[in-house]
């Protein structure tokens, strides 16, 4: 349960936890879009040490390092694919021969720099994810997505509160069936039994949370009422921070300082402009994170 | 004055169940009325609280007859939404009643979807926990709370718009003794000053029935017994003894009248008789009261305490009328032994369990335990007890110290249904221990079907895996995790004959429980974790005759005079007492 935990939000002493969690959302989608719009390797790497550094900065790194190792898992056969399937570079560095209806084995490369560009990108948008999720409050996000659908946003945020107690119940059942004679049942009927009984399980929560959720006003569910609240120095840090950050994105990629061509010949300049571009990056996403007055939850 | 719930001969049938959960049930209940629900399990009390919110019918379906009116909204015409704002409810599992991700947002849930304004919303939020005393919690996770704060702030989003009732299905099951008061003690605050009708359902009526108005005892879905506390006492003494509170059964067996409804109103009709025992005084280390105070050892050595007048209640379940409280003796003398046999069933030296980047939840416990020696862990929720019972099953490993089995570890953890993987009973556990366990003519039933203490004897028959006598294949700790959360006064006094049945065959039993009567019933040694230390280890009649909270109520109202922790121990002090002075 703890280890599960660890993947959920809590409202932390952060500057990004500060924030309103529109603000927090509007700043992490910035940081996905960049991602996205991005394709210069030494460019994407300093944007997922700017997360990083954020990660940290907000309280999560411990998370993240988690995250980075879940991450290598995704990015190590997203490169290893590439460099079998592509036929589009030029630099052959291993040759295995005739592979029959595939052609020739070519490794070249310009299909492993390109499969790590994209490996790149998958792990920045997997930390990014996870920063949001662990530091954007998504209760007060889903609020404000209830004024659209009540009962849709209400769902969702059921989903989120759920996902931790089916995770715990799952370690419950597990930790229960250890401690009988001989430990845990095996083979495939044992399994299709616990598979059953964490359904059966599944299914009495979800009755009680129903009915709960009854007696709250889910069914006579109104328009929830709009929130005014003033713009904290936080708010205004972090929503400046995601406008820069896209102007820096598409900048970088019209000026050419992002420039990136991995076929038929590897092109990755780098100059003073994708330097600036690297450290502005990095000094835009962490700045916010500079200032930590009225911070605590 | 109108009526705030009424019930007009209401018959409800669950869909495919021929017997009615509940039975031509009327009753008025008038505005501010702390009224209580008591009855034994599966008599209907919970579905008389879902009937008055409206989950009965609407939610739950199955055929119904006659009305129910809450604050004027019949239940026929109105849902459980709208009968939402006239009635919180609170059920016994704080964790399917929390359904967003922080407190503050469960707090505005009900009011935002009822479409209050932001401000109202604001002030609901603020107002509730102000009253409630969860301020503090406002900006923390609900998967950040205890047991006890999530159940608070279940009652806050509950109780947020404020509404005139507010039904409760025994929500101090799953509180420690503290926390279990506490809430008790804010019904009654609301009872008092914003004159909310309270209707409470609780097995534990010890806790409660001193704060409450009127009892209602239901019994196969009809009301038994409908009147104010008194009255319920002693309709209890002559047709439901096992619906007693200990603090009646003790003056019922030392033939006092009137039944007490707590224990001030119990100490001051003992005070008016001049019966009131001189308070025990603290013992040294590992002496047992019972053997040192003259009351107490005149007691048992006449062999009248709890001898003479049985009750279905904790001390009579499987003809093992002793509880380990009355024959201590023997098992003290073990406990007092303990630390110089090397032959301890389980051992824990120093054993530490440090969360990384969090909290010691274990600090340096030392523990010994040996077979035959039935223990209980008590201590607030959060203080340990879990974590050291999975420690002692090897479910986790110590980040510092060392821990010694002479054996199998059988730990059975809080929810009987999680063991349950099969379709019928006889694939869970073999036929031998399920005839031992009195399971025999369930074996083809569903476990899931099973009644609660059934669940709980088949739960124990599998972790245990083998019968007795104890065989190789016995476990030699026999360890449970809180067995009796929502279990009836019978079916806790049944395991606590089934634990003291296997102490007395060899086996070492380690009970973590909330629940200071069940404690003295099957443990003779008590140990006391705070903040993942044992702050107390020792005889259960020293150590639970001597608090506020960790003590029984027959303790609470003798003062902890002669160790005397159950109604039949008592019940021989006071006539031991009033013999002596008859002499003098």
């Amino acid at each position: 349960m703890l280890a599960a935990n660890q993947f959920f939000y809590r409202r932390l002493a952060s500057p990004l936890h500060a924030a309103r969690a529109g603000v927090g959302a509007w700043w992490t989608l910035a940081l996905t879009a960049s991602a996205l719009v991005l394709f210069h390797p030494l460019v994407l790497l300093a944007l997922l040490v700017a997360v990083l550094g954020a990660g940290c900065a907000a309280g999560v790194g411990r998370a993240l390092r988690r995250t980075m190792r879940t991450a290598a898992i995704v990015a190590v056969p997203i490169v290893a694919v590439n460099v079998l399937v592509s036929r589009q570079g030029l630099t052959v560095f291993a040759r295995l021969g005739d592979l029959g209806p595939f052609g020739q084995g070519d490794l070249t490369l310009e299909a492993a720099a390109y499969g790590a560009v994209i490996a790149l990108k998958v792990t920045l948008l997997i930390v990014v994810t996870t920063v949001a999720a662990l530091a954007v409050d998504p209760d007060e996000l889903l609020r404000g997505l209830r004024r659209l659908s009540f009962r849709s946003a209400l769902t969702a945020s059921l989903s989120t509160r759920m996902i931790p107690l089916l995770a715990a119940d799952a370690q419950r059942l597990a930790e229960a069936q250890r401690t009988r004679p001989g430990g845990a049942p095996e083979g495939p009927r044992a399994r299709v039994a616990l598979l059953g009984a964490v359904i059966g399980g599944s299914l009495d929560r979800a009755m009680d949370v129903a009915a709960t959720l009854e007696l709250r006003g889910f069914a006579a569910a109104r328009r929830p009422a709009r929130r005014r609240r003033p713009w904290s120095r936080h708010d205004i840090a972090f929503a400046c921070s995601a406008i820069a950050v896209l102007m820096l994105a598409v900048v970088g990629r019209l000026t050419g300082a992002a420039s990136f061509q991995a076929y038929p010949l590897l092109h990755a300049p780098v100059n003073t402009g994708t330097i600036a571009l690297c450290a502005a990056l990095i000094a835009t996403v962490l700045l916010p994170f500079a200032d930590r007055r009225g911070i605590q939850p | 004055m109108s009526a705030i719930l009424s019930f007009d001969r209401v018959t409800y049938h669950y869909p495919g169940i021929e017997a009615p959960a509940l039975d031509d049930i009327s009753f008025e209940v008038q505005p501010g009325e702390l009224c209580l629900l008591a009855g034994m399990s599966g008599q209907g009390k919970s579905t008389l609280l879902r009937a008055t919110c409206g989950l009965v019918p609407h939610f739950h379906g199955g055929r119904f007859a006659g009305h129910v009116t809450l604050a004027g909204l019949n239940t026929r015409e109105y849902g459980p939404a709208r009968l939402g704002t006239v009635a919180g409810a609170l059920f016994q599992d704080p964790e399917t009643q929390l359904v967003t991700s922080s407190v503050r947002a469960e707090l505005a849930l009900s009011l935002e979807s009822r479409g209050h304004s932001a401000a109202a919303v604001a002030r609901g939020v603020e107002e509730v926990a102000l009253a409630l005393g969860i301020d503090a919690l406002l900006d923390r996770s609900v998967h950040e709370l205890s047991g006890g704060e999530q159940q608070r702030v279940a009652l806050g989003a509950a109780l947020a718009g404020r509404p005139p009732v507010i039904l409760l299905d025994e929500p101090t099951s799953q509180l420690d003794p503290v926390a279990g008061d506490e809430l008790i003690g804010l019904l009654r605050r609301l009872n008092q000053e914003w004159e909310t009708t309270v209707l409470l359902a609780e097995h534990r009526l010890e806790r409660c029935l001193s704060v409450a108005d009127r009892v209602i005892a239901l019994e196969a879905g009809r009301i038994a017994c409908d009147g104010e506390p008194r009255t319920f006492l002693e309709w209890a003494a002559r047709r439901a003894p096992a619906l007693q509170t200990p603090g009646a059964k003790l003056f019922a067996l030392a033939g006092l009248h009137p039944a007490p409804v707590g224990v001030r109103q119990a100490r001051a009709i003992l005070r008016a008789h001049d019966l009131l025992p001189e308070e025990a005084r603290p013992q040294s280390s590992g002496s047992s009261v019972l053997a040192s105070s003259a009351a107490g050892s005149s007691v048992l050595a006449s062999g009248s305490a709890g001898t003479s007048a049985r009750d279905p209640g904790l001390t009579q379940a499987h003809g093992h009328g002793s509880s380990p409280a009355e024959t201590g003796g023997g098992s003290i003398a073990k406990a007092l032994g303990r630390s110089r046999k090397s032959s301890a069933a389980l051992r824990m030296r120093d054993v530490w369990h440090e969360l990384r980047d969090g909290p010691a939840i274990l600090r340096g416990i030392n523990l010994s335990v040996e077979p035959g020696e039935s223990v209980a862990l008590m201590g607030r929720n959060g203080a340990g007890k879990s974590t050291l019972l999975r420690h002692a099953a090897g479910l986790l490993e110590p980040t510092r110290g060392r821990i010694e089995r002479s054996g199998r570890v059988a730990l059975m953890l809080q929810n009987p249904g999680d063991y349950f993987i099969h379709e019928r009973v006889a694939e869970e556990a073999s036929a031998e221990v399920l005839a031992e366990m009195r399971l025999a003519g369930l074996a083809e039933r569903n476990p899931r079907d099973l009644s609660g203490g059934e669940r709980q004897r088949l739960a124990l028959a599998i972790v245990a895996g083998a019968a007795l006598p104890i065989s190789d294949l016995s476990p030699s700790v026999l360890a449970l995790d809180e067995p009796t959360r929502g279990m009836d006064r019978e079916a806790k006094a049944e395991l606590a004959g089934e634990l003291r049945r296997r102490a007395d065959a060899g086996q070492a039993v380690v009970v973590a429980t909330h629940d200071p009567e069940f404690a003295a019933a099957c443990a003779a040694r008590t140990v006391l974790l705070a903040d993942g230390r044992v702050i107390a280890d020792g005889p259960a009649g020293e150590l639970l005759a001597g608090g506020w909270y960790f003590a029984t109520e027959t303790a609470r109202i003798l003062g902890g005079a002669g160790g005397a922790l159950l109604p039949e121990q008592g019940a021989a002090l006071l006539r031991a007492g009033r013999t002596l002075e008859a002499v003098a």
